[in-house]
């Protein structure tokens, strides 16, 4: 995976170094809150007047808290493979940063090897229109 | 000063896929609602109208298109678009206008065409809306129902056959409502035989969308007794709060939660009720009767321990006692629930209302619970929106 020919499928998303990849969210300087996807204007939290954020790098790991599947074809701007193959999906607890961030689960990871509490890690794995997205994936 | 209002009069355009205009649904409704309050259009001061986003410019300006459609009389107007909660909102809106003393009659009408297939965004590149990045990523609506569903069966040992057995109870209480879109009695073996959607959910799990239209004629209550209907089933609550940072949950269409770094996590869901009972002045163990979004069956199971009807993972004890069929001591969704109407948007809120009103009123037919006294709703929707209505006798 060269990531220099390699696209982004949300450009400025995640890193894209091919063995640990990060999410790549924004901190309220002010109250110390994470965003993902980035926030860079005011900070949500209605306690905070905060304006400033820094730009960091997520949690690469953490704790599986749900999990399903897409058994059917998910209408577009979604692009699948010919004929579809279901794919996981993951709802993953990062600890510091103290939120859950939802994705697919790596390809030939199927539900029936997920368990809640596992550790998973991000992954990047190309999408059929051959743009790098992040993947969850449980860890050995 | 007492903040009820009244019910005069409800109205209902069977759900179904009909194909036709909202408006068609709204105001056959409507006219049903009229004749139900014994009213007539004429009396009518304000029209607000729940907004449907799925018809174009006519759609966000529902409240005038019911209005025209029922004969432009000079009424105030007012639309309100919330997703899920529009129908709830158009309601606070006429409820408002009633307690200031600004009208004393008012009509409520939400309707929806619905296209066929799978919700779907806009087209467009847009990766600034988080509805475009979640079906980007291969994320639907029953991504978040097949969540929350898993988080049921980790956390207090639900099952799939419990799900079922929402379906199963549903399907036999919407086979006796005319207005319900599937009255067939399904069996728990036919639910799982059907489709797996989104692990642990099966396709007869989660609710369809649908084409169909509600409509309410709420007054202040010296206009109801003025009109001999002082003992007309009357609004308590309605609750239409916002989420509450940090989120607990990941919410549609949103892909990843609040960080709880500086606040800690809160239940959009459970804060939804509790401001309607406060607003009542009704305690949760005071409720008859409830009206869930049951957009999947597991949701249903959430709902009332939401609505603190029962303890935190105790709602499938609830079920399989058969305590929330109509014959039980607490029925939820004697209407069919979503499971046998589908969801048409902006009258779904006011069609939980509807049914209420038929049960307090002893005028359900064959779906009559026992003796109901109090009645609440809950739905909630994209971007923030949710309601909770409370309607007593």
């Amino acid at each position: 995976m060269d990531a220099k020919v390699q696209e982004a499928l949300l450009p400025g998303w995640y890193t894209l170094d091919a063995d640990q990849p990060h999410l790549i969210g924004t901190r309220c300087t002010a109250c110390g809150t994470y965003y993902f996807p980035k926030q860079s204007t005011f900070c949500r939290n209605p306690d905070c007047a905060g304006v400033e954020f820094e730009e960091v790098q997520l949690s690469r790991t953490g704790k599986l808290w749900s999990w399903t599947n897409a058994c059917y074809k998910p209408p577009e701007p979604f692009v699948a493979v010919e004929p579809f193959v279901p794919y996981a999906i993951a709802a993953v607890e990062l600890a510091k940063e103290k939120m859950i961030i939802l994705g697919a689960v790596v390809d030939g990871v199927g539900v029936e090897k997920l368990k809640s509490g596992m550790q998973m890690e991000l992954k990047l794995e190309p999408t059929v229109d051959g743009k790098l997205t992040w993947k969850w994936k449980p860890t050995p | 000063m007492s903040k009820d209002i009244a019910i005069l009069g409800v109205g209902m355009h069977p759900w179904g896929k009909w194909g036709r205009n909202f408006v068609e649904y709204g105001v056959k409704a409507a006219r049903d609602a009229i004749a139900d309050a014994g009213i007539s259009w004429r009396d009518v001061q304000f029209v607000s109208g729940g907004g449907t986003i799925r018809n174009g410019y006519p759609g966000f300006v529902a409240g005038a298109s019911f209005a025209q459609a029922l004969g432009w009389q000079g009424a105030q107007v007012n639309t309100s678009y919330a997703a899920c909660a529009s129908g709830s909102q158009a309601l606070a809106a006429a409820r408002s206008k009633i307690l200031s003393g600004e009208c004393d009659v008012a009509l409520v009408v939400g309707a929806d065409t619905t296209p066929k297939g799978f919700l779907a965004p806009a087209k467009g590149e847009r990766f600034d809306d988080p509805d475009w990045v979640r079906f980007r990523i291969g994320i639907t609506n029953p991504t978040y129902f097949a969540l929350y569903a898993r988080r049921r069966i980790e956390q207090y040992g639900d099952t799939q056959a419990d799900f079922a057995a929402v379906k199963v109870k549903n399907a036999e209480h919407g086979f006796a409502n005319p207005n319900a879109r599937y009255r067939k009695k399904f069996s728990a073996e036919e639910v799982a035989a059907s489709a797996m959607v989104a692990d642990p959910l099966r396709l007869m799990d989660i609710c369809a969308t649908s084409d169909g239209g509600a409509a309410i004629i709420v007054s202040s209550l010296a206009y109801a007794k003025k009109i001999g209907k002082g003992n007309a089933p009357r609004i308590a609550a309605i609750s239409t709060v916002t989420p509450t940072f940090a989120s607990e949950l990941v919410e549609m269409p949103d892909i990843a939660t609040d960080s709880a770094v500086a606040a800690k996590p809160q239940s959009f869901r459970a804060a939804l009720p509790k401001k309607a009972y406060e607003e009542a002045g009704i305690s949760p163990k005071d409720v008859s009767l409830a009206e869930v979004y049951d957009l999947s069956t597991a949701l249903e199971l959430d709902w009332m321990e939401d609505l603190q009807l029962c303890a935190r993972g105790e709602a499938a004890k609830l079920l399989r006692a058969g305590a929330t069929k109509i014959s039980g001591r607490l029925p939820v969704n004697a209407s069919g629930g979503l499971a046998c109407f589908g969801e048409a948007v902006p009258a779904q809120a006011l069609a939980q209302v509807c049914e209420l009103a038929w049960q307090l009123r002893g005028q359900a037919g064959e779906r009559q619970t026992s003796n109901p006294k109090v009645g609440i709703t809950a739905n909630q929707g994209l971007f923030g929106h949710g309601s909770c209505v409370i309607v007593k006798k």
